[in-house]
């Protein structure tokens, strides 16, 4: 397998955008990373579209049908939350195989005001189980989730609340965030309870946005980057939910994430201590704490010390493990589609000391990583290096 | 004749075809020989072990532990809120999950460690009435009486 590199980058604000439309928000963040890395749509070889609520609707042409159509291959990436980092894989694993030198990702998605439980099936409404048998939506299965983590190990609700302190903190640095307001520990263990043990502010809003990467072999990069400093892609792994007791009853988003965490530090050959910064997906508090443990960056069970230390907090801020300092789902947003390409982006940006990221950097940051899961179950990791 | 035979078809039906009303009101599932349980009959293969056609039907216990739930505040239009929802054990080694009800979900917010492992057992209600007007009839667990 060749070397894969991230020559430019691009990403919309999260946010709301009623006025665009999905193509229009996705071919604006392809035009920036375009720019970024210097060249034009009719240097791309192949182009990876990730969207979810349109994903029947040729996204990715509709795209270049915006900014270009040079006749090159696409393809359009459903993956759940997982849409966006499968599709950024795809454009990694092209040149990766020696398929093509230079291929394009974006993830796009436009949520509107749709909330994040989802969509009703069809049939006799008499029949649905949902409140009648239990609850099968995000809140219940991430709140679920985070129960699991009290019951085996004593983890409190204050814990999980932490979480979100942190992450409005991290996100006042971040002009691509939906949300830049901060929250004391009070605002977020009063606020409205969602589904226990998760308030408002320890859920993901819902979102439009959009991002992009231009990816790049070995070759082009010399070529291309005219010195500039680019990130390498040292690890893409893609996993999805391996059978365990519970699983289909109760979404187990652990054992997916730890085989996944795996298989990348050992692509990557580093640990969790050579990671400078981390961009995990915490649709809720509750899966952020539990992927602590998951991802190595504190052993089984010490999540809640790990955030009572400092842990997954900015170093500006005192903290160590720095995890989202983006902002994360909770406060820049969760743009279905978007999210996986964004967070990718984030770890970019650090690593190249990009202006985009220049009021929230992590020092010295020589590699990071982006996970993300889609519930189903998908799980991605990547892991970049400089 | 056949016409009024139509017409008395009229009894309550499960709302999951795994929930059996008689002769007394149970789940029932498939078994692989791997030991895998599942509860919807309608499967290719076992996603333990890959394997298709070692399935035997199985009987489940009405009694279970709770193993972890959570309250929902927020949900659909018409779904009365809050509740709590749960995860039960059942001691043939399958988890279901559904309603649990008679537990106070503030308590329950407030001691969680009260719930962990709380006996319970299968009880059911009538909770909505389909197109053809028959009772639709759920199940749920509540703190076992005995
Ligand atoms: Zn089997």
């Amino acid at each position: 397998m060749r070397n894969v590199y991230v020559l430019g980058t691009g990403m919309l604000k999260f946010g709301r955008y009623p006025e665009k439309t999905v193509p229009e928000l996705g071919g604006q963040a392809a035009m920036l990373a375009l720019k970024d890395a210097g060249i034009t749509i009719k240097d791309v070889e192949m182009f990876a579209c990730g969207n979810l609520y349109q994903s029947n609707a040729m996204v990715g042409q509709r795209i270049l049908h915006q900014i270009g159509q040079t006749g090159i291959p696409v393809i359009n990436v459903s993956n759940a939350c997982a849409t966006g980092s499968t599709a950024f894989r795809e454009a990694y694993m092209s040149i990766a195989a020696g398929m093509y030198d230079i291929a394009m990702a974006v993830g796009v998605e436009q949520m509107g005001k749709q909330g994040l439980l989802g969509g009703t099936g069809g049939g006799d409404p008499a029949y649905s189980t949902e409140g009648k048998v239990g609850s099968g939506l995000m809140p219940a299965v991430f709140g679920q989730a985070g129960v699991e983590h009290m019951r085996k190990y004593g983890t409190k609700f204050e814990h999980f609340a932490k979480i979100s302190v942190k992450s409005h903190k991290h996100a006042t640095k971040n002009p691509f965030s939906q949300y830049r307001n901060e929250v004391t520990l009070e605002d977020v263990m009063n606020a409205r309870m969602v589904g226990y043990p998760n308030t408002l502010y320890m859920c993901c809003p819902t979102g439009d946005g959009a991002a992009a990467a231009i990816l790049v072999s070995e070759d082009k990069l010399k070529q291309l980057a005219g010195g500039r400093k680019r990130a390498k892609v040292a690890a893409s792994v893609l996993t999805s939910d391996p059978w365990t007791d519970r699983d289909l009853t109760l979404p187990d988003v652990s054992t997916l994430t730890r085989r996944a965490s795996k298989l990348a530090y050992e692509k990557a050959g580093l640990g969790p201590k050579d990671i400078a910064l981390t961009e995990l997906h915490d649709c809720f508090a509750t899966a952020e704490l539990v992927h602590y443990e998951n991802l190595g960056l504190c052993g089984d069970g010490e999540a809640g010390a790990f955030i009572d230390s400092g842990g997954g907090v900015h170093p500006d801020l005192g903290g160590k493990a720095p995890v989202n300092v983006s902002g994360g789902l909770l406060s820049k947003g969760h743009p279905l589609g978007a999210t996986g390409v964004a967070n990718i982006c984030e770890v970019v940006w650090h690593l190249t000391q990009d202006d985009r990221a220049k009021e929230r950097l992590v020092p010295n940051a020589k590699a990071g990583q982006a996970h993300v899961i889609g519930l189903g179950s998908a799980c991605t990791i990547h892991i970049l290096t400089v | 004749m056949a016409e009024q035979a139509q017409a008395t078809v009229t009894g309550p039906r499960p709302i999951v075809p795994w929930l059996k009303l008689a002769p007394k009101p149970h789940l029932e599932g498939i078994k692989c020989a791997c030991g895998a349980i599942y509860l919807d009959p309608n499967r290719v293969a076992c996603s333990k072990c890959g394997e298709a056609g070692k399935f035997s039907p199985i009987s489940l216990s009405d009694k279970g532990k709770v193993y972890v739930f959570s309250v929902v505040h927020q949900s659909f239009p018409g779904i009365k809120t809050p509740y709590v929802t749960a995860i039960v054990d059942l001691p043939e080694g399958i988890s279901v999950r559904a309603n649990l009800i008679d537990v106070d979900f503030d308590q329950a917010q407030k001691e969680p460690n009260k719930v962990f492992n709380l006996p319970v057992e299968l009880v059911t209600s009538v909770a909505a009435k389909d197109r053809e007007g028959h009772d639709v009839v759920a199940f749920s667990y509540r703190p076992s009486k005995n």
